[in-house]
């Protein structure tokens, strides 16, 4: 994977600010703002706690990896506070002024039009059905991803903290918190390769920008920001 | 999941993108794509599907909450072992070691030392361990996780011929055991240890104890939560008082009944 701009070697302070417009790599008609450095931040340090649950996971469930790694008590102090470590981070870059651009995105994965439902029957397929920012596929795996993280995280705190739970709390608790992390495991491995099947969409999310050409091809009825507003996107 | 974006290869507008790089002004792209715009506030006026799919989420959740124990029992019973092994289930044993590495030792290497308030300390090897009278029992075996493990064969000595051949001393009142893995402790007073259903096993399910449940010999405290039936024995200590144990410093009870500790109501194991 060859990387036109990466985000190797900037400072914290540089992914918090809208991504300057010079000096991207674009055909013609110049970039625009997909994601924000909070939105980015975000993303890369849940990505980085979702890897670390699922190898503590791993460490803790699956009989070889639990032989060969060991040490149970630190490896469920480390799964349970990266997991813990996640509704904090998205609340954390949620709020405030910083967090804006997550919560306008949020809203808009939110809302469902009748362009999602034509996108859905069709599976994508349909060339000639618009769509907004985010398309149907996306709204429905980050609507999941969210519920998914609300029903592990309560779960888990169950069965971390299960003193003041009567036992059938404490089993049907690891039951919802086994199948929703297997099932959560299948959609982040598609989110990943569907991301690597679009590498512009992916550098995005690592820098911040994306041609206006992409968005008039995948995200027609995104009102882009225009060259001299960065603020909104 | 359904898609990043999945008409990549299918571009809605081929007419830019066949111009030259640079060569189309902005204003065409715009007219363009301006053809189908609907502007993106739209989407504010669509439903919130996204709050709908969380709280049905929610909603499942809360039936698997209660319908989870039956459910899962039901799942462990009607797959394959190799199967349900991939898959989150209960019904198997599960590989807990508190150390970075898995304890092995041979049997001919195996030492058990029983010491602390006795008359004779001793010095047991495995075949001296097999020769002495064979306990044979079978039980559940579940753990403090939740896990349960039915009918689980097991075959050894049963720790009071130990004691009994070691000779305790009066004011021996506890006993402490170690692994070697060189970290794990635990703990039993002198009249658990006593029990008939407590012994040191060297055999499980028809054959040897394999190192990852504990081999070559572990304790088998069959009326408590596994966490009391320490995996590589190797060492018996009579003391005068109860010493917790590795978990038991770390919040679980002492005393490990099952169904009767831990605020856990399992069925009782033995």
């Amino acid at each position: 994977m060859t990387w036109t701009r990466g985000s190797a070697g900037r400072t914290v302070g540089a992914m918090l600010r809208p991504p300057d417009e010079a000096g991207t790599p674009t055909t013609f008609g110049g970039s625009v703002v997909r994601f924000h450095g909070a939105e980015r931040m975000l993303h890369w340090g849940i990505a980085a706690l979702f890897g670390i649950c699922m190898l503590t996971a791993a460490a803790l469930y699956f009989d070889p990896f639990a032989a060969l790694v060991g040490r149970r008590a630190t490896v469920k102090t480390l799964h349970v506070y990266a997991g813990l470590a996640i509704p904090a981070v998205l609340v954390g870059m949620g709020i405030g002024r910083w967090g804006r651009p997550f919560r306008a995105d949020a809203g808009r994965l939110n809302r469902w039009t009748k362009h999602d439902s034509r996108w859905l029957r069709r599976l994508g397929r349909d060339p000639f059905v618009p769509q907004g920012k985010f398309n149907a596929g996306q709204k429905l795996n980050a609507s999941f991803t969210a519920g998914a993280i609300v029903l592990i995280v309560a779960t888990g705190v169950v069965m971390r903290w299960f003193d003041p739970f009567p036992l059938w709390v404490r089993t049907g608790s690891t039951f919802v918190h086994d199948w929703t992390a297997f099932a959560l495991l299948f959609t982040i491995a598609g989110h990943i390769s569907y991301a690597f099947r679009d590498p512009d969409a992916l550098r995005s999310m690592v820098n911040g920008t994306i041609s206006r050409e992409w968005a008039a091809r995948h995200a027609s009825l995104w009102r882009l920001p225009s060259e001299d507003d960065n603020s909104r996107t | 999941m359904l898609s990043e974006c999945s008409n990549v290869k299918r571009p809605v507008i081929e007419v830019p993108s066949l111009q030259p790089a640079g060569s189309v002004p902005w204003e065409t792209m715009q007219t363009v794509a301006e053809e189908q715009v609907v502007p993106d506030e739209v989407e504010a006026a669509g439903t919130q599907v996204g709050r709908r799919v969380i709280l049905s989420m929610l909603g499942l959740g809360a039936l698997g909450l209660l319908a989870g124990p039956r459910l899962q029992d039901a799942f462990a019973s009607s797959v394959s072992s190799d199967f349900a092994s991939l898959l989150p289930s209960g019904g198997r044993f599960r590989i807990y070691t508190v150390v970075g590495f898995l304890p092995e030792r041979s049997k001919d290497a195996y030492r058990l030392t029983v010491t602390g308030m006795v008359e004779r300390p001793l010095e047991l090897n495995y075949e001296a361990l097999t020769k002495m009278a064979p306990t044979s029992i079978t039980a559940d075996f579940q753990c403090v996780t939740g896990w349960r493990v039915p009918d689980v064969p097991w075959v050894g000595v049963r720790l009071a011929d130990i004691l009994d051949a070691a000779g305790v001393q009066p004011g021996g009142a506890a006993l402490r055991f170690t692994s070697f893995d060189g970290v794990y402790t635990e703990s039993l007073t002198m009249e658990q240890a006593r029990r008939k259903d407590v012994i040191v096993a060297y055999s499980m399910e028809g054959g040897d104890i394999s190192s990852p449940h504990g081999g070559p010999v572990r304790l088998y405290v069959a009326p408590m939560y596994g966490y009391k039936s320490i995996k590589w024995l190797d060492g018996i200590e009579v003391t005068a008082a109860v010493e917790p144990g590795y978990w038991e410093l770390r919040g679980y009870d002492v005393d490990a009944w099952v169904g009767g500790s831990n605020r856990r109501s399992d069925a009782p194991t033995a």
